[in-house]
C-alpha cells in the first residue's frame, strides 16, 4: 500500500477550522472509525484550531492517516502556528484557564477527547499541538 | 450561512441548517436577540439536530443566548443534540447546567407551552 498522504488546511478564518474538522472525519470515516469517536476527533480539531485563529491568527493543520506497530490505524492531526506561544503550559492544559476570554477548556478538552495529546510550546515560537485517534481493536 | 428564525405565535424556531462557522454563531445571537425584542417572544427553541459538533465555542455561544434571552423575559430551550455530539461536550467539560434542553422540536414546543412547570 502506497504511504498515505498528509492533507494540509491553512487555518486563517473560522470556516477554516469547520473545513478541518471536516476533513479529518471524512478521513476517519474511510478507517470505519466508529461514529462517536469521529465526533471526539472532530471536536478535539475544532478546539486546537480555534486557539490558532484566536491566538497566533494563522497557521496550519495537517491531518493523515497512520498505523502503529501492531498494525492498527488512526487518524494524526498536527495543529502548527508561528504565534506567540504559551508561557505558562501547565496552566494553559488546566479547566477553566483562558487568556482568550473563552471557558479555558480548549486544549484540557482536546486532550481528554483523544487518545494521544502532545504539544511543543514557547514563548515567541509558536506551538504545535500533535493528537492521534486510534480505531479499536 | 444564516440560521432562518421562524416565529410560530410567542415562540421563535430557529433551527440551524449546517456546519456553522463561529460568525455564523454570533449573528445567530444577534438575530435572536432582535427578533426576541421585536416580537416580544416569550421562547425560543433552537434547533441543533444538524449539528455534528459543538465544542466549547458554539457551547458557550449557545448558553449565552439562553442567559440573555432570559434577561428579557424569554427562555431558550435547545432541542436535537445528537447521542455522539452530548458524549463529546461531557469529555470536553461542557455541561449546559442552566440551559433548558430538551428530545426534539415538539418536545421543546410542549416544554416552552407549559412554561416549564410553574417556574
Amino acid at each position: 500500500m502506497a504511504p498515505d498522504a498528509v492533507e494540509r488546511i491553512a487555518i486563517e478564518s473560522d470556516a477554516d477550522v469547520v473545513t478541518a474538522r471536516q476533513r479529518a472525519r471524512a478521513l476517519a470515516v474511510t478507517l470505519d472509525m466508529p461514529s462517536t469517536d469521529q465526533t471526539l476527533l472532530a471536536t478535539a480539531i475544532s478546539e486546537i484550531a480555534r486557539n490558532i485563529t484566536t491566538y497566533a491568527k494563522r497557521g496550519e493543520v495537517c491531518i493523515e492517516l497512520v498505523r502503529d506497530a501492531n498494525g492498527r490505524r488512526g487518524v494524526k492531526v498536527v495543529a502548527r502556528d508561528h504565534g506567540p506561544g504559551i508561557a505558562d503550559l501547565e496552566r494553559a492544559l488546566t479547566d477553566g484557564y483562558t487568556t482568550g476570554g473563552g471557558l479555558g477548556l480548549g486544549l484540557p478538552g482536546a486532550r481528554r477527547l483523544v487518545d494521544e495529546f502532545d504539544i511543543q510550546t514557547a514563548p515567541g515560537e509558536g506551538t504545535t499541538v500533535t493528537l492521534v485517534k486510534w480505531t479499536r481493536g | 450561512m444564516a440560521v432562518p428564525i421562524l416565529k410560530q405565535g410567542p415562540f421563535l424556531i430557529a433551527s440551524i441548517q449546517s456546519a456553522l462557522t463561529d460568525t455564523d454563531v454570533l449573528q445567530l445571537r444577534d438575530d435572536v436577540m432582535a427578533q426576541v425584542t421585536r416580537h416580544r417572544s416569550r421562547g425560543i427553541i433552537v434547533d441543533v439536530t444538524s449539528l455534528d459538533v459543538m465544542d466549547s465555542f458554539v457551547s458557550r455561544s449557545l448558553q449565552g443566548i439562553a442567559r440573555m434571552t432570559r434577561l428579557r423575559g424569554a427562555e431558550t430551550v435547545i432541542v436535537g443534540i445528537q447521542p455522539e455530539v452530548a458524549f463529546a461536550m461531557v469529555q470536553l467539560g461542557m455541561s449546559f447546567e442552566d440551559v433548558q434542553t430538551a428530545l426534539d422540536l415538539e418536545e421543546g414546543l410542549a416544554l416552552l407551552e407549559a412554561g416549564f412547570g410553574g417556574t
